[in-house]
């Protein structure tokens, strides 16, 4: 192919990107930093110290943090243990863990709401197996288990890519040089699958640092996560600078993660393709 | 061999996890009550007014064609994309990818926000809006699926048929695109199952009057959803299982 | 004679319904460079992986040095692998591949210093320390894979077709290389590969295999001047391999002619197979030649001819001689007594599998 003519067939996504990309994150950024008079300001983006919105975004980044860890505590052993199985059925495993994302998003928060609620599904059962009933909706936990059941599978899928992908001739070099399993684990499949790890929390992290929705359903409105507060500055409050600011505080939580957790969203890693 | 049987109960568990939560919503579509939580026994008659219902047939409509529209949108400037970005130099080819991650990394609430705070300025928010901005977040994922086969692919087979006499358009379209056709396909299904699963971006850019499901959906979490919309969706789910189970089954035949 | 290191007795392994290994019994002695040899499926790999400890076999046994290590895991055993694609640490620099094995044995670090500049010193890859696999070449990494596995210091060093990856030329230099390392190290070398001249370089025992049997141990030598079947003679070298009946002692009819040769002890009449090297057979003048035949194509091969000759017995002969017989040119045909090799038909029932799989094997393939 003639290289330097095929290069503007991307033009068009060029434009696009442009358009619909670049300007609007800089209308972002202008909203953020005037007022609603127009004028300059940095109020917008410092408002992030006052308390609300402090205590907010310091939640944020906790149960953000609570849910990656929680999602790679239980991908990473099922990745081993897929592994190890000799699997090689790769396809119907990754099938199987993409599945559910194919029901609406909001109907299966609803559905976890039905089944962790007061009155809900697991409290009957606890109630007919005479255990007393576990009072978890409203609370930051049940905002957790939301988080970590929407977003398992945007860590189980890269960590097991990673991990599936380690060949079995090193793991057997390395037993063959005196490794036990603990040396293998902590010598070779460890480090050998920290990018899909890495991966993995950024696609976690990012967006339970965001969500806003879950915390809604779940936490029954009594919780703020920043994203709460950004959209209601938006629907309700009608302070569209303010929401912009605290949008560019976001935006530099979700830079310093994707920086600290490496270059992540590149093809072999994202193995959403079916 | 208590290893393996721990370990398939481990698998088992998170199976669990992932699948009562559908399973919940599969048996809600059957259940004869309004309740969420008491089961007043089988029914299906969700299912024949499912299509009475004027509010979830508009929504199933405008969000089945979003989610087309924008992926064959997207698929096909996400085709071009790849392929300019392939034949450029290594540092061009950063720069692009740098933009392209940028809708995926970045939170869907400041995408959503940041389109919103654009358009406004020049049209109502409506189904425009969204589609647009459906297809702003779909690209990315096309370019992605495609530019890796793009990458795998011998570039010699084109310079082959350029030598036995094709032309420029004519080996592109019997030589390279057949051989990237996985890769689109791959990523327009992709486009849809995200144009599909969106809710903060549509919700931002949407107008009044325009619903997708999902917004329907958040709209009457307070009133009470409707058990046609369970049973609408158990329907997409089983559509959507059926369509990937054949692919599976079309995809291990041809390796065979 | 040094003492049997590691022996193996009555080993059987298949893998799913296909039997890899068949009641095979071997023992390799200390300080032997031994080959196993044999084309894909024949299971030598298998076997390398049995004594690795990387497979367990299905029935029989392996000793090390007269104590029975079959249950024995890989990290317990005092033998290091050299993989086919060397498995290197691609996250480690070459000092910490080579490090592996020790820090694991919790050496000091001095220690460590030391043996990772000795090995490298051995490998010929002096000042690689600080090199990470993936900027080395196939050869290089070769080496590093070497070197990682012997400064454990194990008394075998299993190596599972280490060159095949290697262009021709590296290939032959890593040839003399390790045999120069196996005569420094002075430890057991058991080698596998399909490639013949490898084998007939570098060991002191081959070991042929095929279909999960041996067919054959003996020296390079032995092998290659007497093979004791028709597959080790085909599988060796290029041969004419000839259907004839052994009239009597020291004489064979080919193609209804007689043939003096030096074998005995063969039934009278017994039909058995002839095998001739292609540089034994001798092109001379029509007049010299004991028979004739027509040369039918001739190719140059660098250090020789290659040619087919159509003799007037009915037999196509393949000759390799440095002389140049036109295509179409009548020639004289002499082999000498010695240089042929006669050995029975296939009778042993392990025999006859062997050619009945061949036989399947080629209906498929056609």
């Amino acid at each position: 192919m003639n290289r330097k003519r095929t290069r503007f067939l991307s033009t068009p996504y060029i434009l696009w990107i442009v358009g619909f990309t670049v300007i609007p994150l800089l209308f972002v950024f202008a909203k953020a930093f005037t007022d609603q008079s127009g004028t300059f300001t940095f109020g917008n983006v410092t408002a992030i110290f006052d308390s609300v919105h402090r205590k907010a975004l310091l939640l944020s980044v906790e149960l953000a943090f609570i849910s990656s860890l929680i999602c790679i505590l239980i991908s990473y052993p099922a990745a081993l243990i897929i592994k190890a199985s000799g699997v090689s059925n790769k396809k119907t495993i990754m099938f199987i863990m993409i599945l559910p994302m194919w029901m609406n998003f909001i109907l299966r928060i609803l559905a976890i709401q039905m089944l962790i609620s007061s009155n809900g599904i697991i409290n009957h059962f606890l109630t007919v197996l005479g255990i007393s009933p576990m009072s978890i909706i409203n609370t930051p936990v049940a905002i957790v288990i939301g988080m970590v059941y929407d977003y398992l599978p945007y860590m189980l899928l890269p960590v097991l890519n990673c991990v599936l992908a380690i060949p079995e001739d090193i793991i057997e070099a390395s037993k063959d040089l005196g490794a036990n399993r603990f040396h293998v684990l902590t010598k070779i499949l460890l480090p050998l699958s920290l990018s899909g790890i890495g991966s993995g929390i950024t696609m976690v992290f990012v967006p339970s640092m965001t969500e806003f929705v879950i915390a809604n359903i779940l936490g029954g409105g009594k919780i703020q996560l920043l994203g709460n507060i950004i959209e209601q500055e938006f629907s309700v409050s009608m302070n569209w600078n303010l929401g912009s600011g605290l949008s560019v505080t976001l935006m530099i939580f979700v830079l310093l993660t994707t920086v600290i957790f490496g270059r992540t969203t590149s093809e072999s890693d994202r193995g959403f393709v079916i | 061999m208590i290893e393996k049987t721990l370990g398939k109960i481990y698998i088992g568990l998170i199976l669990v996890f992932m699948y009562t939560p559908i399973l919940v919503l599969i048996a809600l579509s059957f259940n004869d009550s309004r309740s969420r939580v008491v089961w007043g026994g089988f029914t299906l008659k969700w299912y024949r007014t499912l299509f009475d219902n004027s509010s979830i047939m508009s929504a199933f409509g405008t969000t089945a064609a979003l989610a087309f529209v924008s992926a064959a949108v997207a698929s096909l400037i996400g085709l071009f994309a790849a392929i300019g970005i392939y034949s450029m130099k290594k540092r061009s080819v950063k720069v692009m990818l740098f933009f392209t991650n940028i809708p995926l990394l970045n939170a869907d609430i400041v995408t959503g926000i940041a389109l919103m705070l654009w358009f406004v300025r020049f049209f109502p928010l409506g189904f425009v809006s969204v589609l647009t901005a459906h297809i702003t977040f779909n690209i990315p994922y096309v370019i992605l699926c495609i530019l890796p086969k793009l990458e795998t692919m011998d570039i010699r087979q084109f310079e082959a048929a350029r030598d036995l006499g094709a032309s420029t358009a004519y080996a592109f379209t019997k030589v390279i695109l057949p051989d990237l056709l996985p890769g689109i396909l791959a990523g327009f299904f992709m486009a849809v199952t995200m144009s599909m699963d969106d809710f903060v971006i549509t919700y931002f850019t949407k107008g009044p009057g325009v619903n997708t499901l999902s917004t329907l959906i958040y709209g009457e979490i307070r009133k009470g959803i409707k058990p046609e919309m369970y049973a609408l969706s158990s329907v997409l789910f089983l559509l959507v299982l059926i369509i990937l189970i054949i692919a599976n089954k079309t995809d291990t035949v041809k390796e065979n | 004679m040094s003492k049997k290191l590691i022996e193996l007795k009555n080993i059987s392994k298949s893998f799913g319904s296909n039997l890899v290994i068949d009641e095979l019994d071997l023992y390799i002695r200390e300080n032997e460079f031994v080959t196993l040899l044999g084309p894909s499926g024949c299971g030598k790999t298998t076997l390398l992986r049995i004594i690795g400890g990387f497979e367990k076999p299905d029935i029989g046994q392996v000793f090390f040095d007269g104590c029975d290590i079959t249950k024995l895991p890989p990290n317990q055993r005092q033998v290091n692998t050299v993989f086919q694609k060397y498995a290197l640490f691609t996250h480690m620099t070459v000092a910490e591949n080579i490090a592996f094995g020790l820090r694991i044995k919790k050496k000091d670090d001095d220690y460590i210093k030391e043996k990772i500049r000795y090995a490298l010193d051995l490998v010929n890859l002096p000042g690689f320390e600080n090199r990470m696999p993936d900027s080395l070449s196939g050869g290089q990494q070769q080496r590093i894979a070497i070197a990682r596995a012997i400064v454990n210091e194990p008394k075998v060093l299993l190596l599972d077709e280490p060159l095949g990856a290697l262009d021709l030329k590296l290939r032959q230099e890593m040839q003399y290389e390790l045999i120069r390392l196996k005569n420094e190290l002075g430890i057991t070398f058991i080698y596998v590969t399909h490639d013949q001249e490898e084998a007939l370089t570098m060991s002191d025992t081959i070991v042929v295999m095929n279909q999960g049997y041996i067919q054959q141990i003996g020296t390079p030598e032995d092998i290659y001047n007497e093979p004791e079947n028709a597959f080790v003679a085909d599988f060796i070298g290029e041969s004419n391999i000839i259907d004839g009946i052994m009239v009597r002692d020291r004489l064979v009819r080919i193609g209804g002619k007689d043939f003096e040769c030096v074998d005995e002890g063969f039934e009278e009449n017994e039909n058995v197979d002839v095998v001739i090297r292609p540089e034994d057979v001798e092109l001379g003048s029509v007049e010299g030649g004991y028979i004739t035949g027509e040369v039918v194509s001739i190719i140059f091969k660098g250090v020789h001819y290659e040619i087919q000759v159509k003799s007037d017995i009915g037999i196509t002969f393949m000759v390799q001689t440095t002389q140049n017989f036109p295509v179409g040119s009548h020639v004289g045909i002499n082999v000498i007594p010695d240089n042929f090799q006669i050995m029975h038909k296939p009778q042993s029932e392990d025999e006859e599998i062997m050619n009945k799989d061949e036989a399947v094997k080629d209906e498929h393939e056609s």
